[in-house]
C-alpha cells in the first residue's frame, strides 16, 4: 500500500483517539449490522474455497491421514487425458451455451424489436422464458427423453425424410456432447433473446429513423447502432452463458452423467466422480480449483470489456 | 416505422417458430406421461387410452407432499434469513459506510463468480464436522453463504443510491442506527428486496448439486434434489418418469404464469446487477 502522501501515523492516531466515544460507538454499530453477513458468507463459501486449495495439495480418501502431495494433483490433471479432456469439453461447450444462444438471440431480438409490439410480443417474451424457470434438472429430463431413440427429434427426422441420420444422440460418441449442448442452446436462448430484447427497448427509435433515412439495410442498423449500444446487455449475456457452460453440472449429470466414455465430462461431473465414488479428495480439489481459475480467467476480461464500453 | 409486409410476416413467422420450439418438449412429455407404465412410445403420439393414473402414481412414489412440505421449509428458512442480514450488510456498505467498507465490498464481489461446484467436496467434510450433514440445515446454511455475494452486492446498490440527507435529517430528530434501517431505509428498500427475495426462491426450489451432496434422504431435499433421485429410481419408466417430472415442474410453472411480470424482471435484472 502507498502511504508516502498520507497524513503521518502519530497525526492519525491522535485524531482516532480525539474521535468522540459516540463516534466509535458508530462504528461498531455499522460493524454489527454487516457481521451475520460476512459471518455466513465466511463460514460456508470462504473457508471451503481456502479448504479446497488446501486438500488439493495432499493425497486423501477423506478418511484416513492426508499425505503431502505438492502439486502432484495439478500434474496428473494436466497429463491424463480423460481428465484434460474435462476442461476441454467445458470449452466446447461454451460454443453451444454462449457462443450460438448470445449471436441467435441478437438477430431474434432484432427482428422482434420490428416486427412484435405489443400481444404477440408480451406472449413471446413469458413463453420464450419458460426453460429459464425451471430446474435445470428438469431441462436434462426433457431433453433426455427428446433426444432417446423414440423420441421426439428422431421423429421429426423420419418424418422429414433423414431416417438413416436418427440415432440415440446422448449414447452415441460424436454426437453426445453437441446434444448435451442443444439443451444449453434451449435453455438459454429465450434468455438471451428476453434480455437483449429489453435492451433494444431502450434504445432511442431516433436513431433508426435517421438511419433508415439514409437507406441503411436491417444488417447495417445491425452491425452500426444496435450491436454497438446493446455492448453492456450483450456482455452479460455472455458473462451468464460462459459461466452456465464452465460450471455445467446439473444438466450434463442427468442426461449423460458424462458417458459415453468420457465425452461429456466436464469438471464438474469429474469433481463429484473423483470425490464422491472415487474417494480422491485431493484430486477433486485440484480440479475445483482450476475450475474457479477458468471461470475467473475468462469471466474477468469479459466483465471489464463490458463495464467500460457501457459507461 | 414503416416495415415491409414481408418481414412484418417473416418476422412474426420466426417468433411463432421460436415459440414452438420452447413449448415441444413441454408437449412431448405430457403425451409422454399419458401412455401405460412401462412401455416406450414415440415422442409425439397421442395415447389411444390416456393414462391419467400416471399421475396419481407418480404423486405417490414421488412422496409429493413430502417434497412440497420439505421445499417450502427450505425456502422459507433461506429467503427472508437472507434478505434480512445482506439487507444489513447492503445498509452498512452502502449507506452508512462503515470504516472498511470498500475492502467488505471487494471481498463479496469475489464471490460472485465463484462455481458451487469448487467448494462442494469441502463442504461436505466441514458438515459432518459440524453434525449437520444429512439435514436440511445441509442445504438452508450453505446456500444463505452462497447467496450473500450477489445479495449484498445488490441491496448495497440499492442504497449507495440513496440521498444522505434523508438520514441526516432522521439522526437530527434523534434517530439511532438502527431506527434509521428499521423506520426509515427498509421501507424505502421494499421493492428490491422483493426482486431479490424472487430471484432466492427460484434459485432455491430450482437448487441441484447442493441438494445431491449434502443430503441423502430425497424428501429432505430441494424439488429439483429430489427430481434427481426420482429420475434414478424410474429411468426405464419413461411415461412414469414424464408425469413425475410434470408434477415437480408444476409448481414453479403455476408460480411463474401467476407472477411472470415479477419474475421475468427480476431475473433480467438480477444477471444486469451480477
Amino acid at each position: 500500500m502507498i502511504t508516502s502522501n498520507k497524513r503521518p501515523a502519530s497525526l492519525a492516531i491522535s485524531r482516532w483517539v480525539s474521535r468522540s466515544k459516540a463516534a466509535h460507538r458508530e462504528i461498531v454499530i455499522g460493524w454489527l449490522f454487516a457481521l451475520p453477513a460476512l459471518l455466513m458468507y465466511a463460514v460456508f463459501v470462504l473457508l471451503p474455497f481456502v479448504l479446497s486449495i488446501r486438500y488439493s495439495f495432499y493425497r486423501w480418501n477423506g478418511i484416513g491421514d492426508m499425505t503431502w502431495a505438492g502439486i502432484d494433483n495439478y500434474r496428473t490433471i494436466l497429463e491424463v487425458p480423460s481428465l484434460l479432456g474435462t476442461i476441454s469439453n467445458a470449452f466446447r461447450l461454451v460454443v453451444y451455451f454462449s457462443f450460438i444462444p448470445v449471436t441467435l438471440g441478437l438477430v431474434v431480438a432484432s427482428v422482434m424489436q420490428r416486427v412484435a409490439p405489443g400481444r404477440l410480443g408480451a406472449t413471446a417474451r413469458t413463453v420464450l422464458f419458460l426453460p429459464q424457470v425451471i430446474p435445470l434438472v428438469a431441462a436434462g429430463i426433457i431433453w433426455g427423453w427428446l433426444l432417446a431413440l423414440p423420441g421426439l427429434i428422431n421423429q421429426i427426422l423420419k418424418l422429414v425424410g433423414f431416417e438413416s441420420y436418427t440415432r440415440a444422440w446422448l449414447g452415441d460418441f460424436d454426437w453426445a456432447l453437441p446434444a448435451v449442448g442443444l439443451i444449453g442452446i434451449w435453455v438459454l436462448l429465450g434468455f438471451c433473446t428476453v434480455l437483449l430484447w429489453t435492451g433494444m427497448t431502450r434504445l432511442d427509435p431516433a436513431l433508426y429513423e435517421s438511419a433508415r433515412i439514409d437507406g441503411a439495410s436491417w444488417f447495417t442498423e445491425f452491425i452500426k447502432i444496435t450491436v454497438p449500444l446493446l455492448k453492456h446487455e450483450i456482455g452479460v449475456c455472455v458473462t451468464v452463458t460462459v459461466i452456465a457452460a464452465l460450471a455445467a453440472f446439473d444438466i450434463v449429470y442427468v442426461s449423460t452423467a458424462g458417458g459415453p466414455g468420457n465425452s461429456t465430462a466436464v469438471p464438474g461431473i469429474q469433481i463429484y466422480i473423483l470425490a464422491f465414488t472415487q474417494q480422491r479428495i485431493g484430486l477433486a480439489s485440484a480440479l475445483a480449483v482450476m475450475l474457479m481459475v477458468m471461470v475467473l480467467v475468462v469471466v474477468l476480461p469479459i466483465q471489464r470489456l463490458s463495464r467500460e464500453t457501457a459507461q | 416505422m414503416t416495415i415491409a409486409r414481408s418481414e412484418l410476416w417473416g418476422g412474426r413467422a420466426l417468433l411463432i417458430g421460436l415459440m414452438t420450439i420452447t413449448i415441444l418438449p413441454f408437449i412431448s412429455i405430457f403425451m409422454t406421461a399419458l401412455h401405460p407404465s412401462g412401455t416406450v412410445p414415440g415422442g409425439l403420439d397421442w395415447p389411444s387410452d390416456p393414462q391419467w393414473g400416471n399421475f396419481v402414481e407418480a404423486f405417490k412414489v414421488a412422496e409429493m407432499p413430502a417434497l412440497l412440505a420439505s421445499s417450502t421449509f427450505i425456502v422459507l428458512a433461506v429467503v427472508p434469513i437472507s434478505l434480512a442480514i445482506s439487507t444489513m450488510a447492503g445498509f452498512a456498505i452502502g449507506h452508512l459506510r462503515i470504516p472498511g467498507s470498500r475492502m467488505l465490498l471487494f471481498l463479496f464481489v469475489f464471490g460472485l463468480t465463484l462455481p458451487f461446484g469448487g467448494i462442494i467436496v469441502p463442504l461436505y467434510y466441514l458438515e459432518r464436522d459440524m453434525g449437520i450433514y444429512n439435514t436440511r440445515l445441509a442445504i438452508v446454511l450453505p446456500l444463505i453463504g452462497l447467496y450473500m455475494p450477489f445479495a449484498v452486492f445488490w441491496m448495497r446498490a440499492h442504497f449507495v443510491n440513496m440521498p444522505t440527507e434523508i438520514s441526516e435529517a432522521a439522526r437530527v430528530d434523534g434517530a439511532t442506527t438502527w431506527g434509521l434501517f428499521w423506520r426509515i431505509h427498509l421501507p424505502l428498500a421494499r421493492a428490491p428486496m422483493l426482486s431479490l427475495g424472487i430471484l432466492m426462491a427460484v434459485w432455491t426450489w430450482n437448487q441441484f448439486l447442493i441438494a445431491l451432496v449434502l443430503v441423502e434422504d430425497p424428501t429432505q431435499r430441494t424439488m429439483a434434489g429430489a427430481l434427481g433421485a426420482f429420475q434414478g429410481h424410474y429411468a426405464t419408466d419413461v411415461p412414469l418418469l414424464c408425469a413425475g417430472t410434470i408434477l415437480i415442474v408444476l409448481p414453479t410453472l403455476v408460480l411463474f404464469i401467476l407472477f411472470q411480470r415479477q419474475m421475468i424482471s427480476a431475473l433480467l435484472q438480477g444477471s444486469v446487477k451480477g
